[in-house]
């Protein structure tokens, strides 16, 4: 028995892999072609340094990704307190259920309803150049926010009630009071919101394929426009490299940090 | 403790936000330049891959020389002229220069989306050739006069096939009939764009593609549906990787492309099929929206130029309408190295019988987006599919029927 | 409780005013764009016009509920094989589950079918051992198999989560109690895992009925799903309105099947949450 589940999970993580292992052995390919390995080289890899398209288009996937997490979490944590502050249960409620929205719904759907409001206030307004950064960002802060909430409003539901009190009793203002008592209490989800919110928005296509114009791409759209057409081995020398740096941050986190992963941490709950 | 984490969180946060705010004013400072927005089709123009010219790079230091203005050209590409359209039309983005085809040059003319041209800006016009501007031009049918467009390259749709998979005695060939062959099963590609597509059923029909009459719109339609059964996929540029590494035979595409991927397959083969075929010519535009109107003529301009028509001719194998390529013998050797017979096989227009896309009245427009939908919904779903499904509901159902009996047992118990 | 203060009250204005704005507005939207025609007017021309779209919808949900139950079949004793690792070597396995996931989907799925065309490795193979050529992309088995390849992870992951948390006790009280080996899984493991399993058929389910890449490529552009058609729809400014409306018809086809689902299992505080992407 044993051994039968050894021999099952090798042959289920062997053909989850092969796709990514010929990927990365190819990408070392000097001919750039999938169906026969010239000779080693790293070609493809130099290519990719030189392609300004792409780089550029990395960097805005950063830009992108750090400031809509920022923007996310800030505004998703002072959601979390005044929703859990907050003494209506109607109204607790109803917001939940529609910040959930962008979670439940398919991705497409959040893209295409993002892109029929920014159509239609785009002819309201009767300015022509309304999709690209701003939408773009936009978009990624809604999707991230159900996130940042479901990290943060765990914490605050353990948040012990005394605190802010005790804060209060010896001469806090409220305000003061959540910054110096709460505040530290609930950072470990503020951290693991933002992190899960930043990935969230690295790896988005779908929702950044409509609310997006060709001025400002960002990697994921840069590649779907890449397989549109014949796509360069320097792509595959970019996953690689993706994957390289993934694999060692996994493991460092896994192993060095309580931390856990991010990405099962949201799954998990 | 926690406020020393809190602090060094803090601190981490602000070092983010500052490169955040560093990069971007990286690219206020790099906007304070003029930026060109040129939108073309994908693989269009040289890129500077493989030692080749870099077109765009060129533009902007030509006329920095010139012109003493920092130009940033943000270059982006579309993969049909519809997408390209609706990107223009709904006016959520702004672009100084567009390479449409003829038919959507003269939609985008009737719609009032595209500005006059200023020759002024532009004078290396007189590099076209007398068949694309000029008083005799026999080609400018989309724009007479060119008021609106500059030629920028031209062509005609042909049949690739793959020569170790058709033999040479089979008789469809020479025909649009070898895409509708059976015998290939799985082996064809069609195109993934309304127009493109239902022009080589009207072409094997031989119907007028520009037809008034809804009827030959429909006989096309079924003549599609019929090939359905037998394509492979309906592909664009995903064509190259397909015809190259032989995972399709058939496939019609663009002269110019065909020599692309002869050069990594030299299987493949190419026709002008008897029936007719279309020619097409893409020229550049400035949009009506256009901020840098000027700018955008002088880029146009430059693509006139002898280097860089010659770079982009060979970087696409695009028959050129510039009179400097076709007369430039260094081109002319280049292409005789790639095949033989390249040069006329993209430039003898004569010998081929040819017909051109028109802009379609409303009416057919709405026509052929509706009878493309059809096509594309089209879909057999074989009954092997709804077994499958009617087991695995069945499973859940079974499983939901067992578990409420059992927990009603428990509770009577 | 001592008295809020202001702070306190319009802490959550910002995010309430966000979801207003940006989540319920462009829902509003949707609804507006499916019910009127091009004109503004009301009307219901858009979600009849969807007849022709029946099979597409079958296609789609019949695709998707098999890739979900693949999925399954294979994720779930994967996952309980791993928990039956030791804690260190689950960590090497969890993370081997999601380290696909983080490389980008499009990449993955342009690489299997890169791999699985006619002219690819795999058949050049086969070629080569005188199999002769099976072609997957471009058919039905094709689109399925890059669903349960992409999505696999979303399913193994929270099913493998459901069983480490799960109490060692319940297994030791059940063999204590005379079960045998396969009693102990079908009454105690399953039924505690069977949250796991929830989230992961939405995480999966979701995603598969939705998407337009894999069906665009391995699909060949011949077989097409809602998401395809979605896709194509919006990229016309004429057919917007079909568009919503089929978005609309997608959107309250999928709330009813996790409503569904959720009715499934007793378990009524999982909430099936997505993490994943597409």
């Amino acid at each position: 028995m044993k051994i039968l589940s050894k021999c099952y999970m090798g042959v289920i993580f062997f053909l989850l892999y092969i796709p990514i292992i010929v990927l990365i052995v190819f990408s070392f390919n000097d001919a750039g072609s999938l169906s026969e390995f010239t000779k080693p080289s790293l070609v493809w890899y130099e290519e990719l340094f030189r392609d300004e398209e792409a780089l550029s288009s990395l960097v805005n996937s950063l830009i992108i990704a750090v400031s809509s997490s920022l923007i996310a979490t800030v505004i998703g944590t002072f959601g979390a307190l005044g929703l859990h502050r907050m003494k209506s249960r109607y109204i607790k409620g109803s917001v939940n259920a529609l910040t959930n929205i962008p979670m439940m719904n398919p991705d497409i759907v959040t893209g295409v309803s993002m892109m029929l409001l920014f159509v239609a206030v785009g002819t309201f307004l009767k300015t022509r150049q309304l999709f690209g950064f701003g939408t773009m960002l936009i978009a990624h802060v809604t999707f991230n926010l159900p996130y940042v909430i479901l990290s943060v409003m765990p914490r605050f539901k353990q948040l012990d009630k005394s605190l802010s009190e005790a804060a209060q009793d010896l001469g806090c203002t409220p305000s003061k009071a959540f910054f110096k008592a709460e505040l530290p209490e609930i950072i470990p989800g503020i951290v693991s919101g933002l992190m899960l919110g930043f990935t969230m928005s690295l790896d988005d296509f779908v929702i950044s394929h409509f609310v997006s114009s060709p001025n400002f791409q960002t990697l994921p759209l840069y590649v779907y426009n890449q397989t549109a057409h014949d796509v360069k081995f320097s792509m595959y020398a970019l996953c690689a490299m993706i994957v390289f740096i993934i694999t060692v941050i996994l493991l460092v986190v896994n192993f060095a940090g309580s931390f856990g992963s991010r990405k099962s941490r949201a799954i998990r709950r | 403790m926690k406020l020393r984490s809190f602090l060094s969180l803090l601190t981490a946060l602000v070092l983010l936000l500052s490169t955040v705010a560093g990069l971007t004013s990286c690219n206020t400072d790099s906007s304070e330049s003029i930026t060109l927005y040129v939108y073309n089709w994908g693989e269009y123009m040289s890129d500077g891959s493989e030692g080749t010219l870099d077109a765009n790079k060129a533009f902007e230091d030509w006329y920095f020389e010139n012109y003493g203005v920092k130009v940033k050209v943000n270059y982006s590409t579309y993969s049909s002229n519809e997408s390209m359209y609706a990107k223009i039309s709904s006016g959520s983005v702004n672009y100084d220069v567009i390479v449409p085809s003829d038919y959507m040059i003269e939609r985008m003319i009737g719609e009032d989306l595209l500005a006059p041209l200023n020759y002024d800006n532009i004078d290396n016009i007189g590099n076209i050739a007398p068949e694309f501007y000029g008083e005799d031009a026999k080609y400018d049918y989309y724009d007479p006069g060119n008021v609106y467009s500059v030629p920028y390259m031209y062509g005609m749709i042909g049949i690739i096939y793959n020569t170790s998979v058709v033999p040479e005695n089979e008789e469809d060939l020479g025909s649009w009939s070898l895409m509708w062959d059976e015998e290939y099963k799985g082996n064809i590609l069609q195109f993934n764009n309304s127009r493109d597509a239902f022009g080589t059923a009207q072409y094997y029909l031989q119907v007028d593609v520009n037809s008034e009459d809804e009827a030959d719109w429909r006989a096309a339609l079924d003549k599609l549906k019929e090939q359905k059964k037998v394509v492979q996929g309906y592909v664009m540029d995903e064509i190259y990787n397909k015809m190259e590494n032989g995972s399709a035979a058939i496939a019609a595409y663009y002269a110019g492309d065909y020599l692309t991927m002869y050069e990594e397959n030299e299987d493949l083969e190419f026709y002008y099929p008897e029936e007719g075929t279309n020619l097409y010519v893409d020229a550049m535009c400035v949009p009506k929206s256009s901020q840098n109107k000027e700018i955008a003529e002088r880029y146009i301009n430059f693509m006139l130029t002898e280097e860089v028509a010659v770079a982009n001719a060979e970087y696409t194998y695009y028959a050129s309408p510039n009179t400097l390529v076709r007369e430039n013998q260094e081109y002319i050797d280049y292409l005789g190295e790639i095949k033989e017979d390249a040069y006329e096989k993209i430039y003898d227009t004569d010998s081929v019988r040819t017909s051109s896309y028109q802009n379609l009245k409303d009416d057919k427009l709405v026509l052929l987006n509706g009878l493309w939908e059809e096509l594309k919904s089209d879909i057999e779903i074989s009954t092997g599919i709804y077994v499958i499904c009617g087991v695995i509901i069945a499973t859940l159902a079974g499983f939901g029927i067992f578990f409420a009996v059992r927990k009603r047992l428990r509770e009577v118990k | 409780m001592k008295q809020r203060s202001l702070f306190q009250k319009i802490a959550a204005a910002p995010h309430i005013l966000w979801a207003i704005m940006f989540i319920a507005a462009p829902m509003l939207f949707v609804l507006y764009f499916a019910f009127t025609d091009a004109d503004g007017n009301f009307s219901f021309s858009n979600i009849t016009s969807l007849s022709q779209y029946g099979n597409v919808f079958i296609l789609s949900i019949a695709f998707a509920l098999i890739a979900t139950v693949v999925c399954l079949l294979i994720g779930y004793p994967l996952a309980y094989f791993m928990a039956k690792q030791k804690p260190r070597t689950q960590k090497i396995l969890m993370v081997m589950i999601m380290l696909p996931m983080w490389c980008n989907l499009l990449i993955r799925t342009y690489a299997l079918m890169a791999l699985l065309d006619n002219g690819g490795l795999l058949n050049s193979l086969l070629e080569q051992l005188g199999v002769g050529r099976v072609p997957i992309v471009g058919t039905y088995f094709g689109v399925i198999l890059g669903m349960v390849y992409d999505f696999l992870p979303y399913m193994v992951l929270p099913i493998f989560t459901a069983m480490t948390k799960l109490d060692k006790r319940y297994i030791e009280a059940s063999y204590d109690l005379g079960c045998n080996g396969w009693q102990t899984i079908t009454r105690i493991i399953m039924p505690l895992t069977a949250s796991g399993v929830i989230s992961g058929v939405t995480m999966v389910f979701v995603p598969s009925i939705s998407t337009f890449y894999i069906s665009q490529k391995l699909g060949a552009g011949k077989i097409d799903l809602v998401g395809d058609t979605i896709e194509r729809l919006f990229q016309n400014v004429s057919t917007y309105n079909v568009g919503a409306a089929m978005s609309l018809v997608m959107m309250v086809l999928i709330l009813i099947s996790i409503f569904v689902m959720n009715r499934f299992s007793d378990d009524r505080t999982t909430a099936p949450v997505r993490g994943g992407l597409k």
